[in-house]
């Protein structure tokens, strides 16, 4: 018996191959809006071209669509090898990666028609909020069903992070999603004003700490040990990081409204669970890195796990930044700026984007049963990306403090120094750079769509490894 | 405070997050672990998917003591400064308290340099190069939004280097425009003349200037101009300030010249609107401002 026949390999695969596909345009969409920062006749007039359309476009084709389709495919992946058992049901897991699809193409269609709840990382309107509602119900259903009938007596910590994932996001969307419905592409948000705002960076900001951190936490807790053939550096660590951080990020979305006219005690809670934050997240970053111990020279010689390391390293970074940006004095000149931007982008290009691609090179050949078509194209990749991290983060750090120390910068009679178009002049070198780093980054995952090709289209299957599944 | 509707949720509030951050403390040191230096650490014995195992390595000491560090730091704040319900916190800080006290500082630190300015009249405080450079400041940041970076105004938004004024160019008017505000409102006509009597104003309109129009509709459009337009735009057509009402025989046009432009203003209407400035920027701001904007149309006539 091969273990294709054992598990549930069909969904992985489909998921595996959209995530590449949802990559490539997620980030098409990222570098066209880049360019018309730069270069605003970019939009040529076209509505639905506008930055103000496409950029929601771009966040949600990135987040839940590349995302959203790496953390499907590797969830169904791990899960089933870790509890030794396929899937419960193939016809829910098929259920969810089509209804998932049905989710981001109408994303694609609506955002750019202007239809938009205008809820950052929110805005699809309700008839798709409550597709998304019913597709992760069943994605719920096929995980945590599948682990009850697990043959392993242990969870292994992966699914712990997976769990947290499925569980947490459940509850944010449909909390935050909550709105009346007036007519079948408009409704309006179940709250008012400033707790309606409360309640948006609540699931914002938990957005990025269960479905962009703990999700692919997960994938970081089964691919690296797998790739460096080395245990996990420790079970005690993994325990402590994983409840601290469930229960400090959710307190956290606060810090996305400091100065605002959200009550003081709010935003000092917000601050407090943010800096506490920073322990947490660097417990993971400790496992992922030292896990590599004894075995340090395999990072020369092998550009899987380059991504994969390098990923954590800029965890590591992103969730330092995050807590040191999340306190008030620091905020009140990074808020509204370019570095934001910033580390927004360290955190998804550098963490998200590199564990999902390395752990898509580790997984596609052995789901299709064949050798990578080359390993020297994954190495270009990871410099081309890499390169383009460097770029467009350096570029979006200058120009973000720069920003925030010109908008502040009084005279002697007490004047604004600089007027806001001056500011906005300023920014223009780093656009470009920003723009060119994006392109880079662009250019890696077309290069991997090409590798990944090949690697699907090879005529020659080769032989398949024993299966493991106990 | 107002921030909660009743007791309850003061202690919603307080109760989680003590018991939170408390109860960090025996997760991480019950944790904690040991191991012999030198030798490898002991695995848990788990086995998942052929080789996936576990090290049960001790928490690494400095990691710790940043998680502690956090923690405490979390805990003083939280004592400092407003965090848990309706605890004000021991320095009684408020971020409104911090931005009156930033106002009050900023009003002190400069409020001089503006009195002394408030003291002069406007022409003269128009040829003070240091008033100017303040008050071009005050333009670049407060006004260039809508009437554009070199003062040239936009479609709706008048023009401020020109010797046209909507209401007044005089320094006392043009203070009066910035402190209170203006008010535009030009009123819809489509629905009482129709189609052909927009046309035939239309038509009057452009022979105020000396355009090309055609003088049988022109003669037409008058009749109506005269009983509905000369109220606001006067019987000549050269418009009133105490109302706003634009000059419609020069060349200047607030919402543009074109055929197309004067039948859709007259159809539908126009409201330009100038926000009242007096509360957010005070008198004697304004009062360099205006002395800046006065200077602009000065400049013009120097040309």
């Amino acid at each position: 018996m091969t273990s294709s026949e054992t598990y549930n390999y069909k969904v992985v695969r489909q998921f595996a191959v959209m995530t590449v596909v949802w990559g490539v345009v997620g980030m098409l969409v990222g570098v066209l809006i880049a360019a018309q920062m730069a270069w605003p006749l970019l939009n040529f007039d076209v509505p639905w071209l506008t930055f103000g359309r496409l950029r929601p476009l771009h966040t949600n084709a990135v987040i839940f669509a590349f995302g959203g389709s790496a953390l499907f495919a590797t969830s169904y992946y791990v899960v089933q090898r870790t509890c030794g058992v396929r899937l419960i049901s193939d016809k829910l897991a098929a259920f969810t990666f089509w209804g998932w699809q049905l989710i981001i193409v109408s994303a694609a269609v609506t955002l750019p028609l202007g239809i938009t709840t205008s809820k950052e990382y929110a805005e699809l309107e309700w008839p798709i909020d409550i597709l998304i509602t019913v597709v992760w119900v069943a994605y719920a259903v096929v995980f945590f069903g599948t682990m009850v009938v697990r043959k392993v007596q242990h969870i292994y910590v992966a699914n712990w992070f997976f769990g947290a994932f499925i569980l947490t996001i459940a509850l944010l969307h449909v909390v935050n999603s909550a709105a009346l419905p007036v007519s079948m592409w408009k409704s309006y948000s179940a709250y008012a004003g400033v707790q309606d705002a409360m309640v948006q960076w609540w699931y914002g900001h938990n957005a990025v700490g269960f479905f962009l951190t703990a999700g692919f936490l997960g994938i970081m807790y089964y691919f690296i040990p797998k790739q460096v053939e080395r245990p996990i550096y420790s079970y005690r660590l993994s325990v402590v990081h994983f409840w601290a951080l469930a229960f400090t990020y959710i307190w956290a979305g606060p810090h996305h409204l400091h100065y605002s006219a959200l009550p003081d005690w709010t935003q000092s809670l917000g601050m407090v669970f943010s800096l506490i934050l920073l322990a947490p997240s660097w417990g993971g970053m400790i496992n992922g890195i030292m896990t590599l111990s004894g075995a340090w020279e395999k990072l020369r010689t092998d550009p899987i796990l380059k991504f994969l390391i390098v990923s954590v390293s800029f965890y590591g970074m992103s969730t330092f930044e995050g807590p040191m940006m999340s306190i008030k004095t620091v905020n009140a000149l990074s808020h509204y700026t370019d570095w934001t931007i910033g580390h927004v982008h360290s955190g998804a290009l550098g963490w998200v984007g590199f564990i999902s691609i390395g752990a898509m090179y580790y997984l596609i050949p052995r789901l299709f049963n064949r050798e990578l078509f080359s390993m020297k194209l994954v190495e270009i990749h990871f410099w081309v990306a890499t390169i383009g991290i460097v770029l467009y983060i350096t570029a979006m750090w200058i120009s973000g403090i720069m920003q925030g120390l010109m908008w502040r910068a009084f005279d002697a009679d007490g004047t604004l120094t600089y007027s806001f178009v001056e500011s906005v002049q300023a920014m223009h070198p780093y656009y470009v750079v920003r723009f060119l780093g994006g392109l880079l980054y662009l250019s890696g995952m077309l290069i991997m769509a090409y590798n990944i090709a090949r690697t699907i289209m090879a005529p020659v299957a080769v032989k398949q490894a024993a299966p493991s599944a106990a | 405070m107002a921030d909660f509707v009743s007791g309850f949720w003061n202690w919603f509030i307080i109760i989680p997050t003590v018991i939170g951050i408390v109860a960090l403390f025996p997760l991480i040191f019950s944790n904690r672990g040991t191991k012999v230096p030198g030798e490898e650490a002991e695995k848990t014995g788990h086995i998942w998917d052929g080789d996936l195992e576990e090290y049960n390595n001790p928490l690494p000491g400095w990691w710790l003591n940043m998680f502690i560090i956090t923690l405490v730091f979390g805990i003083v704040y939280l004592v400092l400064y407003p965090g848990l319900g309706n605890f004000t916190g021991m320095l009684g800080w408020s971020s409104k308290g911090q931005y009156e006290a930033q106002v009050e500082k900023a009003e002190a630190d400069y409020g001089p340099l503006y009195k002394k300015y408030a003291a002069v009249n406007i022409e003269t405080l128009a040829k003070n190069p240091d008033a100017l450079k303040t008050g071009e400041r005050l333009y670049a940041n407060y006004c260039s939004g809508c009437h554009g970076s070199d003062a040239r105004g936009a479609k709706g938004f008048p023009n401020l280097r020109d010797q046209n004024w909507l209401y007044g160019g005089l320094p006392d008017q043009i203070k009066t425009s910035i402190v209170a505000g203006r008010n535009g409102v030009m009123p819809p006509w489509e629905a009482v003349i129709g189609a052909d009597g927009v046309r035939d104003v239309t038509e009057y309109v452009l022979s105020l200037s000396g355009r090309q129009h055609d003088v049988g509709a022109a003669t037409k459009g008058k009749v109506q101009f005269d009983s509905l337009c000369a109220a606001c735009h006067g019987a000549d057509g050269k418009g009133n300030q105490a109302l706003g009402a634009p000059n419609l025989t020069d060349r200047i046009w607030q919402y543009g010249g074109s055929k197309e432009s004067i039948i859709e203003t007259i159809n539908l209407g126009r409201n330009g609107q100038m926000p009242a400035h007096k509360d957010f920027l005070g008198e004697d701001r304004i009062h360099v401002l205006a002395a800046y904007v006065y200077s602009l149309s000065q400049e013009y006539e120097k040309d």
